[in-house]
């Protein structure tokens, strides 16, 4: 059972990593990865966020939309009533709600962290990388144990990414781009070349 | 009239400011340099005076990997001319086969011949490369008002002894002008860029044509033959690692394959890596003159050997590779060739000396893991040093961070002292 976690956890960092091998989450990810400090605020908010959404959405699966899933109820004419169509609805709201939570966390806690994060902590809630956590955990069945290491697993390789990046990007700031190519220009240039080194983990059968 | 006036009379003229050729300069500035130590000297204030700069550095790192570059031929013409004479192939009809036909013929126990049928198939893609960056470098510099840098002509010979010798001359150029325009050239030149700019192209290369740059048929240039390489040979379980470093390991009774053979270099591999002997002379002049750092080769070599310790303890029943010991993996693929030439590179490595050692370590314990775990790639050795270009700047920030915090609080003790 670990071994099973352990190799779900180390796929969903390196193998299918999803800034990386399925660019999700892009904006945040180019512009909020200029500093190092502020990009590993964001990748531990994407982190929290996943690890609370990911499992979150899962029980709301199969304990109300699936095929089936309201039978709890013990309502007859539930038992056989198929919501999957509403997923996409549930999701977000569901991810709007914990957002708006842990915003609210933050202002009181760690205003620090609050204000460097500014406006993309509300932005995470549309961050395609959040939804995508929530569809792909629908999409290959997980369980609930499965779902909560994939979705700590996937915040963590979209963090390890984005603190990658910023300490590229930091180390950068004393060269000279050609002018058309400054600012996004080059980051995204930046993306595809460490998603080259990425592929290193390409085909990992685990 | 020496040179050096015949340049400074008839030709600087034309190119300095106020002359016809001015808009040129930069081509004229590329030839003059790589003749004679460029005249200019600092005019304010005191500063360091030092013979190695960075042209002389270049200069070493290419003289440096010139003993692999001419086994490599060696080595690629003596695998064509083993087949040709021993087992019967033909060589790839064109030019190639006609010129050494012409001149030497093919016996495989003939060094000449063996020379001469590598540098055919050697010197065009060296050619290309060089062409291709120059066209490329001399562009970016004329039009961007820098310096051609001599960073150039070591990413070219390193991106040379990287490809298999079968490779078409059209995709050596795409490939080199991938790995120096996107990896070098948009960042601003030498010392500016993060990835390895020859790596770069090889991966480039790989990904988009793996047809041409993997498999059992591109690395001897005979006419339809098909031979593993020693690694792909291991990762099928075909050898065994438990004989002695001079018996042969091979379980195929065709194939004759000992460690010895491995370290020595005659074998079937890209052109430059395949002699862990040579490239070890190589290694010796970068680290006698302090150019390579030596705590990337070490690290590099500690966290390969860690890493297959564990491996080797671990065990597995299905994937011979586990049990394949540290120095098969020295000797075969590329390894001690990137960990020579490549990962020492000093402008895509960790810059500290902390971050120098988990640099290195992180890339050895890579190329084990890509070798051994991952079926996708037989050889590793690329895609991990491009990884720890990646994490470089990260483990420096970290080393960075955590000294500046050593040093507050060292300030804080001596404060309350």
């Amino acid at each position: 059972m670990f071994e099973h976690y352990l190799s779900l956890f180390i796929r969903a960092v390196f193998v299918e990593n999803m800034a990386l091998a399925f660019f999700l989450g892009m904006c945040t990810f180019l512009a909020i990865s200029k500093r190092v400090e502020t990009a590993l605020g964001l990748g531990i908010a994407v982190i929290v966020v996943l690890t609370l959404t990911v499992p979150v959405n899962n029980l709301v699966l199969h304990n109300f939309l699936d095929e089936g899933a309201l039978a709890w109820t013990g309502i007859a004419a539930l038992e056989q009533v198929d919501l999957r169509f509403l997923g996409l609805m549930c999701y977000i709201g569901l991810i709007a709600a914990l957002v708006q939570i842990l915003e609210m966390f933050l202002d009181r806690y760690v205003p620090a962290l609050y204000n460097a994060l500014g406006i993309f902590l509300p932005l995470i809630t549309v961050n395609c990388a959040i939804l995508g956590a929530s569809l792909f955990m629908v999409e290959r069945n997980y369980q609930f144990g499965e779902s909560v290491v994939f979705g700590f697993g996937a915040g963590f390789g979209w963090a390890l990414a984005i603190v990658l990046l910023a300490a590229i990007r930091e180390k950068l700031k004393y060269s000279d781009v050609p002018e058309g190519l400054r600012g996004l220009g080059i980051v995204f240039v930046i993306t595809g070349l460490m998603s080259l080194g990425f592929m290193s983990f390409a085909g990992v059968q685990l | 009239m020496g040179l050096r006036a015949f340049i400074d009379r008839r030709i600087a003229p034309h190119f300095e400011s106020g002359g016809k050729l001015n808009r040129y300069y930069v081509f004229y500035e590329m030839f003059d340099t790589m003749l004679y130590s460029p005249p200019s000297t600092t005019r304010t204030d005191a500063h360091v005076r030092d013979g190695l700069d960075l042209k002389r550095v270049m200069m070493t790192v290419w003289f440096a990997a010139l003993p692999a570059l001419f086994f490599g031929m060696i080595n690629v013409g003596y695998q064509a001319n083993l087949q040709i004479t021993e087992f019967g192939y033909n060589p790839i009809p064109g030019w190639r086969t006609d010129l050494v036909a012409l001149l030497t013929g093919f016996d495989h126990a003939n060094w000449i011949a063996n020379l001469l049928h590598g540098a055919v198939y050697y010197v065009p893609i060296m050619i290309v490369t060089y062409l291709g960056g120059f066209i490329w470098e001399g562009l970016f510099a004329w039009k961007r008002g820098h310096e051609v840098n001599e960073g150039f002509f070591v990413t070219g010979i390193l991106f040379t002894l990287i490809l298999p010798p079968t490779i078409p001359l059209w995709m050596v150029f795409v490939g080199i002008s991938f790995g120096v325009v996107v990896g070098k050239e948009i960042f601003g030149g030498t010392g500016k860029n993060f990835l390895n700019p020859a790596l770069t192209g090889r991966a480039f290369l790989f990904f988009a044509y793996p047809a041409y740059l993997t498999g059992d048929s591109i690395w001897t240039a005979v006419d339809g033959f098909s031979g593993a390489t020693p690694l792909a040979i291991a990762a099928e379980g075909g050898l065994d690692f438990s004989v002695g470093l001079t018996e042969n390991a091979s379980l195929n009774p065709d194939v004759d394959l000992t460690w010895m053979q491995t370290a020595l270099g005659g074998m079937q591999g890209s052109i430059g890596e395949t002699s862990t002997l040579i490239i070890a002379f190589g290694a010796l002049i970068l680290l006698v003159t302090k150019i390579a750092s030596w705590r990337i080769m070490l690290s590099m070599l500690l966290g390969m050997i860690a890493m297959t310790w564990v491996l080797n303890w671990a065990g597995s029943e299905t994937n011979p590779m586990f049990a394949m010991p540290w120095y098969w993996h020295l000797t075969l693929g590329g390894f001690a060739f990137g960990m020579v030439y490549m990962a020492t590179d000093p402008v895509s490595a960790s810059m500290t000396n902390a971050g120098k050692w988990a640099f290195g370590i992180l890339i050895g314990v890579m190329v084990v893991l890509i070798r051994v775990v991952n079926p996708a790639f037989p050889e590793g050795v690329m895609l991990a040093i491009l990884f720890g270009n990646l994490c470089a700047p990260l483990i420096d920030y970290v080393v960075i961070k955590a000294n500046i915090a050593r040093r507050k609080r060292r300030l804080q003790e001596v404060g309350n002292a």
